[in-house]
């Protein structure tokens, strides 16, 4: 056999470097796009002062270029793109997400010291004493608020990223701004649905912050308020009218004072362990965290069992000629793993609803089981709907599995005078086990991270009560994981991550077991 | 007498009959009631209990009224730009394994090993929060845009797909590659004519079920997109589903059963190579 590597350190004149062929052009072409984009990225990312993007962009754009230019480097040519998307978005965010648990990073710490010390002041506000108020409306756009005012007689708008400016083609009537052009005045309905956003809204006079920023507290006047801290650069202290010392504590990311009381918001800082202890330092959570713990194992377990067992035996009962329509048959064992998951989730959760849901009311006569509210039952309820959903790949694969054993072994089985059932048990099983057991694995693992199911089915509830964060019964790892990152109120991103490792520490490990039975390393390597 | 055999034989198997009409009914309930409550003109979740029994396609024409057919689209363009890009990242990095011998070929298919053994929505939080950073750079590229959504699902690609590809490619005997070369091929004109015109089978299945798998998708989506008229299937459905505030039961299920069709089509196609053990439990169960 010649080996290639000889053939390919000399290679021919590729098409794409053929200057008489359409593919230069298209080489062209694309090259000419990823340098636009790369360019771009380049330039935004100098101005918006993101180094690390920066510099990631320039390598790949360099070897991008080098690449693709290059008459070496043939198999990166095949591997590039590929490989920069892994790079970006699964090996990147697995590494970032390694280091966020290492930090404090969440709602109230999730920007830099600077923001954070801006924050402070802008929040720690009071009235200026002696100023006038000023007519308000509340305006929004895309979901941002606004305020439109008059000062010194005209319109004028801004909202907390951009300061007051004249806003011309605004039109006053009376005393009040009622039409902004791009932007919709919001009527006293919807301020008070949006109340606390417009409490907190506070709009900067001018670029300056010591000018102050207007605030309202009744949506039709707003007042000039200061900050009523004063923040000290040399001392990195922030202290109140009061005379109370506020001081950086860079080991907790915010401002403390002598009496424990903290300044919000604080910064990213690196906490150490912090994360990975926390579930066992707050009592409020170690034991639901174990028991989601427990709970993620048994569910997995429990839905591999359950629908290998009920798969096989529907695979060994119908894996028979004498049975008439087996394709007919078979086909509609197949219909519960065609359709979406994510819908049947749905659809059983619609029919295990308590009060004149369709399991309640027309199958168990007008019951009023609570099927998704009581620990135990939604437990049970969330393992039958899995095996809805999971017998029908079992059943296909186990029918595989046993049309591949040789018809011999049945018939030396028979020989040998063993029962039918002795038969499975101890030639059938054991064979069918060998080739199953890296998808019982992978099922497993699969399982273990079925956030969707648990979302759609019980949104992880009936509720523990008293813990900080939102979780319940019938939570998995990974339900818990995106409850504290995104359902909780604030955002524990770091607490969250931390976890996060712990699944893929679990993963990883399912993982390298299901590769040690298929032995696939050797294979490849 | 061997006929006497035969026809108690016949009898005997009678209970597997039985058998799969029980699990028929276990199959099917959901699927009926879904139907059913589909057909059900401006039917509540617990008013929709009674099978068949108001039939109108109503809910149906309401559905197209409404953002039903945007998710639709939304989720046919990601799925299939996804799976487009997979194949095509998938195939070149398996040929690239496959076909040449490089310094660091060995490291590159163990580490795509590891990094396989972890699953890409693991990293949930993490995609999240690159996303928020990179909508200052790239507006389009950050949250709430479906071209981030495809470029995350896209980074799952080569992990998932190409130690699958490299099987196949390493199947095609390497005779054919030198014919083409002696005959003066370059190596794009042996990827592009000889190695992907002989796999193209595998690759349209590859495709599907990446096709399928993206269609599905829920948490990634859900994280990613954030405006109502840009949802996939999964995350309006999910909306809809959640509260009947937002959209009456019987047009949840009207769409649930728009949304399931295609897979259902897919999967009737797909299913021979799912029993040979190709996805390995990847799609799900």
């Amino acid at each position: 056999m010649i080996d290639v590597s000889d053939l390919s350190a000399k290679p021919q004149l590729s098409h794409a470097r053929d200057l008489s062929r359409p593919g230069f052009y298209v080489k062209l072409v694309l090259m000419g796009l990823v340098n636009a984009f790369g360019l771009y990225g380049i330039m935004t990312s100098a101005a918006q002062q993101q180094w690390w993007i920066l510099g990631f962009l320039v390598a790949s754009l360099i070897v991008a270029d080098y690449v693709y230019f290059s008459k070496r480097a043939i198999p990166a040519k095949y591997l590039f793109p590929g490989v920069i998307f892994l790079i970006v978005f699964q090996v990147y965010v697995m590494g970032s997400t390694a280091f966020v648990a290492f930090t404090n990073y969440g709602d109230g710490h999730n920007d830099t010291k600077q923001v954070a010390i801006t924050q402070i002041s802008k929040t720690s506000d009071r009235r200026v004493e002696n100023t006038a108020t000023l007519p308000v409306s509340v305006i929004e756009k895309d979901g941002v608020l606004g305020f439109a005012v008059i000062r010194d007689g005209k319109a004028e708008i801004g909202t907390t990223a951009d300061p007051l400016v004249a806003a011309t083609d605004a039109k006053v009537s009376g005393q009040k701004v009622t039409e902004v052009p791009g932007w919709r005045v919001l009527n006293l309905a919807e301020v008070q649905q949006r109340q606390k956003e417009v409490l907190e809204l506070r709009v900067s006079l001018s670029a300056n912050p010591d000018d102050g920023w207007l605030r309202t507290d009744n949506a039709t006047f707003a007042y000039v308020a200061k900050s009523a801290l004063v923040y000290d650069q040399d001392a990195d202290t922030f202290t109140d009218p009061e005379g109370k010392v506020y001081s950086a504590d860079n080991s907790k990311g915010s401002f403390v004072a002598s009496d424990g009381t903290e300044l919000k918001p604080g910064w990213r800082v690196f906490t150490g362990l912090n994360n990975f202890t926390e579930v066992f330092k707050d009592s409020r959570l170690t034991m639901p965290f174990l028991k989601i713990t427990a709970w993620t194992f048994a569910f997995a377990i429990l839905s591999v069992v359950t629908t290998f067992i009920f798969g096989l035996a529907l695979a060994v009962l119908f894996n028979d000629p004498r049975v008439k329509g087996r394709t007919f048959i078979r086909a509609i064992f197949l219909l519960p793993y065609a359709f979406p998951a994510f819908l049947s989730a749905l659809v059983w959760r619609g029919m295990l609803v308590q009060d004149g849901g369709f399991i309640n009311k027309v199958l168990l006569g007008n019951a009023h089981i609570g099927w998704l509210s009581e620990p135990t039952l939604a437990k049970i309820a969330i393992l039958v709907v899995n095996l809805w959903l999971g017998f029908p790949y079992m059943f296909l694969v186990c029918t595989g599995a046993l049309q591949a054993i040789p018809g011999e072994l049945k018939e030396a089985g028979i020989m040998d005078g063993a029962s039918a059932w002795k038969r499975f048990i101890h030639v059938t099983f054991p064979l069918l086990l060998v080739s199953v057991a890296p998808l019982l694995i992978a099922s497993f693992a699969f399982n273990f991270n079925n956030f969707s199911l648990i979302y759609m089915l019980t949104g992880g509830g009936p509720n523990f009560q008293g813990t900080p964060v939102l979780i319940g019964e019938t939570d998995l790892l990974i339900s818990m994981v995106y409850s504290i990152s995104f359902e909780s109120g604030a955002r524990q991103f770091g607490l969250a991550s931390a976890l996060s490792i712990l699944i893929f520490v679990i993963v990883g490990f399912i993982s390298w077991l299901g590769f040690r039975q298929t032995r696939k390393l050797e294979e490849v390597l | 007498m061997a006929t006497n055999k035969q026809s108690s034989r016949e009898g005997s198997i009678f209970w597997k009959y039985i058998v799969a009409v029980v699990v028929f009914a276990f199959c099917l309930l959901p699927l009926l009631f879904v139907l059913s409550a589909s057909l059900n003109p401006g039917g509540t979740l617990t008013g929709s209990t009674d099978l068949f029994k108001n039939v109108s396609f109503s809910n149906y024409q309401t559905l197209f009224q409404k953002d039903f057919p945007k998710w639709m689209l939304q989720s046919f363009f990601i799925a299939t730009v996804t799976s487009v890009g997979t194949v095509l990242m998938a195939a070149a990095a398996a040929y690239a394994f496959s076909r040449f011998r490089f310094k660091g070929r060995r490291g590159g298919l163990t580490s795509l090993l590891i990094i396989q053994m972890f699953p890409q929505m693991l990293a949930f939080i993490a995609i999240y929060l690159l996303l928020l950073t990179l909508q200052d750079v790239y507006p389009w590229l950050g949250l709430g845009s479906p071209i981030a959504l495809i470029c995350v699902y896209l980074g799952g690609a080569l992990g998932a797909n190409t130690f699958l590809m490299y099987g196949f490619f390493n199947t095609i005997p390497r005779e054919l590659d030198e014919a083409a070369r002696i005959d003066g091929a370059t190596h794009a004109q042996i990827f592009w004519g000889v190695i992907m015109r002989l796999v193209t089978p595998i690759l349209a299945v590859v495709g599907l079920l990446s096709f399928v798998s993206t269609y599905g998708d829920f948490i990634l989506a859900k994280i990613v997109l954030q405006r109502p008229e840009d949802y996939t299937l999964a995350v309006g459905l999910y909306v809809w589903a959640a509260d009947e505030r937002n959209a009456p039961w019987s047009l949840f299920a009207a769409g649930a059963v728009v949304a399931a069709i295609p897979i259902i089509l897919l999967f009737m196609y797909l299913q021979k190579y799912i029993v040979s053990g190709l996805t390995a439990g990847s799609v799900k169960g």
